[in-house]
């Protein structure tokens, strides 16, 4: 235990006096994330604009108004039947259309329930949902105001459709993505980096001609990656909670397991990293190109693996950190439990023990 | 009036803030001449010799080498001088024969002079046969060898050698001092900086750096002599020791 | 016998590294591997302390064989490999505490062992590995070697790099700590270091040359040696080269070792014929033959 205590020791000493390795593990994340938070809450400005009104009444022309009001759109046309919808959109003139229903004015009062819909083109999803977003949230201003004065709450419904990619699988996939990248980076990346850095020091040859045991030294090695990345994964989460009001939806201890579990396959694919190369150079080279750009365009981070071709889906399965990606976006945006992610976890789980013993395997107690 | 000296340093200084790496340095040597450097670790002898090649600017003093000033014509002494060190000589992923003609390219020796001289280089080391390989595959012996001929192509004036036989087996770094004494014999001024008092026994003249300062200057001989030692190592531990 | 090394032979893919070594080390001994670089050394050195397999022969170290009780060996020595290999970026006192921890020993328990060496460079012990001398670098690196008082200590090329003045103090340390038992296998691309041996083994190519005390190695040296000087040095080599009794010719510092194929022969002749080669100022001497001399005589 002594032995193993001063292993660990070491271990920090390392890491503490290396700024570089500080600035991977601590100014990374909260770069990350901050960059792909703001990038992806982007403000809209002066988004062009098409109106179809079919009701033509003084509810919609309010609205229209407020609307056109706002610093955030233009109207560029107005349009008088939906079959302009289409051409409109192929030629680019106009992000989004407003579509108000017949008898809108009526049907408020009278139904108290009306509907507008929004088209936007989702060729740009980020843009698109924050279209939507804004033009809903115009709207309910609106309805705000007008049930001030009158008794009897109206409703008026804004019903979104996006067209070209209706499910919109890459927004608020930034937190997810960028934890993963993180973790896969700490844990995977800094890990081989560590152990071939002995190897280039020659220190490792003495470690080796010494009482210690190759698994003490790997334990050594790992202890602190592993602490070091929770510590990332819990300021991910709260940059996530406080600044961006991303809520987790489902259980924190869960999300927290979880985390662990990829942690734990990142650092056994760090150590098996570390048994192929021989220098940090090599090792740094291997984490990146095998393991980050793989997470980055495979993963479905960024690009959605529905809209991959087939063979670039059949490799996404083997990428560890897609299983976490499905895992932690479902505790995080849907709340779901164990029930619905069990098959997820058990492949990471396989997939860690798998990498576990192959470099276990090929791990050397001796040089060759 | 013709002047014989190659290198003339006169009070030579060099100061990185408070601290002052080269002391004052005075010394000449002679064209053909084999000058050895010597000094233990941090006594100031790589700081020296980089203010020779006009890689550093001195602080004070004054110095030509080849005659040119180490102020104002640094880029002149570099055309003027070869340089070999045996922690860098040659490209280990390039063959003999690449290595040069890169070499003989980046002293702007023309196509015809550098396949010339590579043809010479490979036929005065007998090295036809490994012509073609990467230099990282030779022994360690030849690749200093190689890396020598290669430092004159160029036919420097002076020749700098940083510890040029460290650790090669006795045979050939007695056939690496007879190329030095041939390089010598030929006019070519050798200038070699060691902390290897068994390469001191070799050279014509030889001074000795302490703490920035040469506290000895003279031919192996009279410096034992003078010390009442049997070598140079000898002399070397008596003036470091004070 | 505290390392018995037995018909070791060592390939890498087509280059043989060492090739059917055969040693012993007594108890106590300090044994020298002399030899260029690139000779073998460093391999004999990683095979004993069990960092490689040979491909054949046998060794043994403080009695356990190196394949099978491999981990007995590594409680039991201390090793320093070729370059300075210790944490830079920890303090001179974080490494030596470190090297105790692995070893489960600590500083205070072993301590009369590095003390002589330790006192040196405490006055930095806060001071990283890194900045530290060539000198200091290498005298910690050999307090972390002896931490866990190690039978047997495995030095490879310690004073690569270092200046005379370390050079000497290193094999001052050496031969105190051989004094308190420990048997010391220690290599250098250094003749001049030879001699500070109690025996030494000549390697060159993956062969031993052979293997003896140092003055017995320069006695063996089957001819009569001849320094010679003149004011050309160059000249002297050429001439002495095509004169037709010559047997060897080698440059040695201002002489030029001279031997002669003639079992005996008259000085007056080469006097003569020296001076008919117009050679200033030459001094023939007959000297006694170095380490240097029987190496390469046994490696021609």
């Amino acid at each position: 235990m002594k032995r193993f205590i001063g292993f660990i020791t070491k271990e920090f000493y390392h890491i503490f006096r290396d700024k570089r390795s500080l600035f991977i593990l601590f100014g990374m994340p909260i770069a990350q994330i901050l960059l792909f938070g703001f990038a992806i809450t982007n403000e809209i400005n002066n988004v062009d604009i098409a109106i179809l009104d079919k009701s033509k009444d003084a509810t919609t022309q309010e609205i229209i108004n407020k609307i056109a009001a706002s610093k955030y759109f233009s109207v560029k046309q107005l349009i008088e039947n939906e079959s302009a919808i289409e051409s409109i959109f192929k030629k680019g003139k106009v992000k989004a259309v407003l579509v108000f229903e017949n008898n809108f004015s009526k049907k408020l009062t009278k139904e108290n329930t009306a509907t507008i819909q929004i088209i936007t083109d989702a060729t740009d999803p980020n843009t698109a949902n924050t279209i939507s977003n804004y033009t809903s949230s115009i709207v309910q201003n609106y309805q705000q105001a007008i049930n001030k004065n009158i008794k009897i709450a109206y409703q008026i419904v804004p019903e979104t459709r996006m067209v070209y990619n209706p499910e919109l699988k890459s927004v608020f996939m930034f937190v997810p993505g960028v934890m993963t990248i993180i973790l896969m980076l700490v844990s995977a990346m800094m890990t081989s980096i560590s152990i071939t850095r002995e190897k280039e020091l020659g220190t490792m040859e003495i470690l080796l001609v010494s009482p210690l045991k190759p698994f003490q030294v790997i334990i050594g090695k790992v202890v602190p990656y592993i602490f070091l990345a929770v510590i990332n994964a819990i300021v991910i989460v709260l940059l996530s909670i406080f600044i961006f009001k991303m809520p987790v939806q489902g259980s924190l201890f869960l999300l927290a397991m979880e985390s662990i579990l990829f942690i734990i396959t990142s650092l056994s694919l760090g150590i098996l990293i570390s048994t192929i190369a021989a220098t940090q150079q090599t090792a740094m080279m291997i984490s990146l190109m095998g393991l980050m750009l793989p997470v980055i365009l495979l993963s479905g981070f960024i690009f959605p693996i529905a809209s991959m071709p087939a063979p670039l889906q059949v490799i996404s399965h083997i990428i560890p950190a897609k299983w976490f990606i499905i895992i932690i976006k479902g505790i995080m945006l849907k709340g779901v439990g164990i029930a619905f992610i069990w098959k997820e976890t058990l492949i990471l789980v396989a997939m860690t023990l798998f990498f576990m013993v192959l470099s276990v395997k090929k791990y050397k107690i001796r040089l060759e | 009036m013709k002047n014989d000296n190659v290198i003339q340093v006169k009070n030579l200084t060099k100061k990185f803030g408070d601290f002052t790496a080269v002391d004052s340095i005075s010394f000449e040597v002679k064209k053909g001449e084999i000058f050895g450097f010597l000094g233990a670790n941090g006594a100031g002898k790589t700081t020296a010799m980089k203010m020779l090649i006009g890689i550093s600017k001195p602080t004070s003093g004054s110095a030509q080498i080849a005659d040119f000033d180490v102020y104002t014509h640094t880029e002149d002494i570099k055309k003027n001088i070869g340089y070999m060190s045996q922690k860098f000589a040659l490209y280990d992923d390039l063959t003999v024969r690449e290595n040069s003609t890169f070499f003989g390219g980046i002293y702007g020796l023309s196509r015809a002079q550098i396949k010339e001289k590579t043809m010479q280089l490979i036929e005065e080391l007998n090295l036809q046969a490994v012509a073609n390989e990467l230099v990282g595959s030779l022994p360690l012996g030849w690749k200093q060898k190689i890396a020598f001929s290669v430092a004159l192509l160029h036919n420097p004036k002076i020749i700098f050698l940083d510890e040029p036989t460290g650790g090669v087996d006795p045979i050939t770094r007695r056939q690496f001092w007879e190329m030095i004494y041939k390089t010598a014999n030929n006019g070519t001024t050798i200038f070699v900086t060691t902390h290897y008092m068994d390469e001191a026994e070799y050279c014509d003249r030889v001074s000795i750096m302490v703490n920035g300062k040469i506290e000895a200057l003279d031919t192996p001989k009279k410096l034992k002599e003078q010390f009442k030692a049997t070598d140079m190592n000898e002399v070397f531990l008596k003036l470091a020791r004070g | 016998m505290s390392i018995s090394v037995k018909h070791i032979s060592k390939s890498f893919k087509n280059t043989t590294a060492i090739n059917d070594v055969s040693f012993e080390v007594k108890e106590g001994e300090l044994f020298g591997l002399i030899g260029p670089d690139g000779a073998g050394k460093t391999t004999i050195f990683r095979i004993l302390t069990t960092l490689l397999f040979a491909d054949k022969g046998t060794a043994t170290v403080a009695g356990y064989d190196v394949i099978t009780n491999y981990k007995d060996i590594r409680n039991n020595v201390g090793y320093m490999p070729g370059r300075f290999s210790l944490y830079q970026d920890l303090t001179v006192e974080e490494n030596l505490t470190f090297f105790a921890t692995i070893f489960d020993t600590t500083i205070e328990e072993n301590y009369d062992l590095i003390k002589d060496i330790y006192i040196q460079i405490e006055p930095f012990k806060n001071r990283r590995a890194g900045a530290l001398s060539g000198g200091m670098k290498q005298k910690l690196a050999l307090c972390c070697a002896l931490i866990h008082k190690p039978k047997v200590l495995f030095l490879d090329e310690p004073t690569t790099g270092v200046d005379p003045v370390s050079r000497k103090e290193f094999w001052e340390m050496l031969k105190r700590l051989q004094q308190k038992g420990i048997t010391i296998l220690v290599s250098t691309p250094y003749m001049d270091e030879a001699i500070l041996c109690d025996r030494i083994a000549l390697i060159q190519n993956g062969q031993l040359l052979q293997i003896d005390t140092p003055q017995q190695i320069a006695k063996q040296y089957p001819k009569k040696i001849y320094a010679i000087s003149a004011d050309n040095i160059y000249q002297l080599i050429i001439h002495l080269k095509a004169y037709k009794h010559s047997y060897s010719v080698y440059p040695f510092g201002e002489f030029v070792h001279y031997t002669d194929k003639r079992a005996d022969f008259d000085l007056k002749e080469l006097v003569l014929f020296l001076e008919d080669r117009n050679i200033k100022n030459s001094r023939i001497q007959q000297t006694e033959a170095t380490i240097e001399d029987t190496f390469m005589e046994l490696a021609k």
